[in-house]
């Protein structure tokens, strides 16, 4: 261990939630994103899923808010070492969307892709059985543009980088395909409780 | 095998350079070799990390401080030296209120202390030389901004660069002296002597962008997040192409 001369740190907390290297960010939300925020209206969104399924689609707003709203209420965790206690989003289940598209038995990944061309990858088993979500509300308000409204991905068992601003889709694919940070040096799972923060952790 | 998968959008920003695995995922030790102050509220610390692979300007790195009960706090700083300094870096730190890391720099650091880096981290927002740079920052958003004016003089590149930066007043300035005609510094709440007092606005770029260098500029902006959508919103309304801007945000 490096100890480092005079450095105590802040009292402890003992939170069960806090995942190892994190701290409780409070009522803060830092924006992080590399790319300028779009201006994307909810009339000009549109969330498709497509790649290895039996009947690829494409949802607009309307049409996305007609399935079950289902909303998650917990922590988030962001690479940068802040977490977020107790927010709640709302919008509906990806399984729901997975569902109507019926993907393949070989799909094994998903690249997720946003409106301004940022991207991210996952494994299918992290999208599936009731662990992710397309949001638009945030504390039963329409999701800020800079936090990636009017619709964002939201995979909170992942650090935040997995869950993808201005989300415009998501391809099935039978391989891993490095996204956008993981392109840059970033874990490809990203399990916050056990530190997969960059490539070889 | 699908084929390789490029997502169906109206842009996307690549990353400037392929980032090394390697050193992002080994911790290593910074000895702490000199802190020289910057502003009042800022001071820069200089390392020797005897093992560093390089970096380019413009990419960070992740520091932590470990406690004897081995608790560890971890941040993300942006490096502020030339890539030329052969086994050391230089980061510059704000002071921010009750701030676990920067108030240790700014109240126990000495040289001789030791830290833990890993980095250097996210090809992103590094800037290799190459293209004509525009620079906007604000506060100590100027820091991987300062590291690519100085390795843009140390290497006497020729392609263009311009620094646009924002500080509340003169006395806040980070690197003030070591300003060149490449910079124009913005001020928002006090101004030497004859200089306008206000935020970045329109006119300060437009200039700029009138006289656009041959293949147009690659925009960096770094800053609170307050300013980089401030900052990122004037450059669209300018002309900037929005896949020509890259934003590194504090938080
Ligand atoms: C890519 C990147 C590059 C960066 N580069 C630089 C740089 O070059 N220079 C620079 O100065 N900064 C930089 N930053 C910001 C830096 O990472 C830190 O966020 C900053 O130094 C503050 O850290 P801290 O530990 O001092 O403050 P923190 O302890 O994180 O506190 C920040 C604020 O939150 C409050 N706070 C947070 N948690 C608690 C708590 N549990 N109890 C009470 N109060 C709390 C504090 O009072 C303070 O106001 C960069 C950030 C990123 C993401």
């Amino acid at each position: 261990m490096n100890v480092t001369r005079g450095f105590t740190g802040r009292p402890r907390a003992h939170r069960p939630g806090l995942p190892p290297g994190q701290y409780d960010a409070g009522d803060d939300w830092p924006v992080l994103s590399a790319e300028v925020t779009p201006d994307l209206a909810p009339a000009d969104w549109t969330f498709r899923v497509d790649g290895l399924v039996a009947a690829p689609r494409t949802w607009d707003w309307d049409e996305a808010h007609a399935l079950p709203e289902s909303a998650y209420e917990g922590d988030i965790h962001c690479v940068t070492s802040w977490s977020k206690f107790g927010v709640r989003f709302a919008g509906v289940s990806l399984d729901a969307f997975l569902a109507a598209v019926r993907p393949d038995a070989a799909a094994t990944h998903a690249v997720a892709y946003a409106h301004t061309g940022y991207t991210t990858n996952l494994p299918l088993a992290d999208l599936t059985g009731g662990r992710a979500w397309i949001v638009w509300e945030y504390d039963d308000k329409p999701l800020a543009a800079e936090h990636g409204g009017p619709a964002r991905l939201l995979v909170p068992h992942l650090y935040f980088w997995k869950s993808a601003k201005w989300i415009a889709g998501l391809r099935l694919l039978d391989h891993d395909e490095p996204g956008f940070w993981e392109q840059n040096g970033y874990h490809g799972r990203g399990n916050p409780w056990e530190e997969q923060r960059y490539a070889g952790d | 095998m699908t084929e390789t998968f490029t997502p169906p959008t109206r842009f996307a920003v690549p990353g400037r350079i392929a980032v090394s695995n390697r050193a992002a995922a080994l911790w290593q030790t910074a000895t702490l070799t000199e802190i020289r102050r910057e502003t009042p509220r800022a001071s820069t610390f200089r390392f020797a990390v005897p093992a560093w692979a390089g970096h380019l300007p413009g990419q960070h790195l992740m520091l932590r401080l470990t406690a004897d009960d081995g608790y560890t706090a971890q941040r993300h700083y942006s490096i502020a030296s030339a890539p030329d300094d052969d086994g050391h870096v230089e980061l510059t730190l704000d002071h921010v209120d009750g701030g676990e890391v920067s108030g240790w720099f700014h109240t126990r650091a000495e040289p001789g202390d030791e830290v833990q880096v890993r980095g250097p981290l996210s090809g992103f927002f590094a800037w290799p030389g190459d293209r004509p740079a525009l620079l906007i920052g604000a506060g100590s958003g100027v820091v991987p901004l300062m590291s690519m004016v100085r390795h843009h003089r140390a290497r006497g590149l020729d392609v263009p660069l311009r620094l646009l930066v924002s500080a509340r007043g003169p006395e806040e300035l980070i690197y003030a002296r070591e300003y060149g005609a490449e910079t124009l510094p913005v001020y928002t709440r006090s101004a030497p002597e004859g200089v306008p007092v206000g935020r970045l606005a329109a006119h300060h770029l437009a200039s700029l962008l009138a006289e656009e260098p041959e293949g147009g500029w690659e925009a960096y902006v770094c800053g609170s997040n307050a300013f980089a959508e401030h900052a990122s919103r004037l450059l669209v309304r300018a002309g900037q192409p929005v896949d020509r801007i890259r934003i590194e945000r504090f938080g």
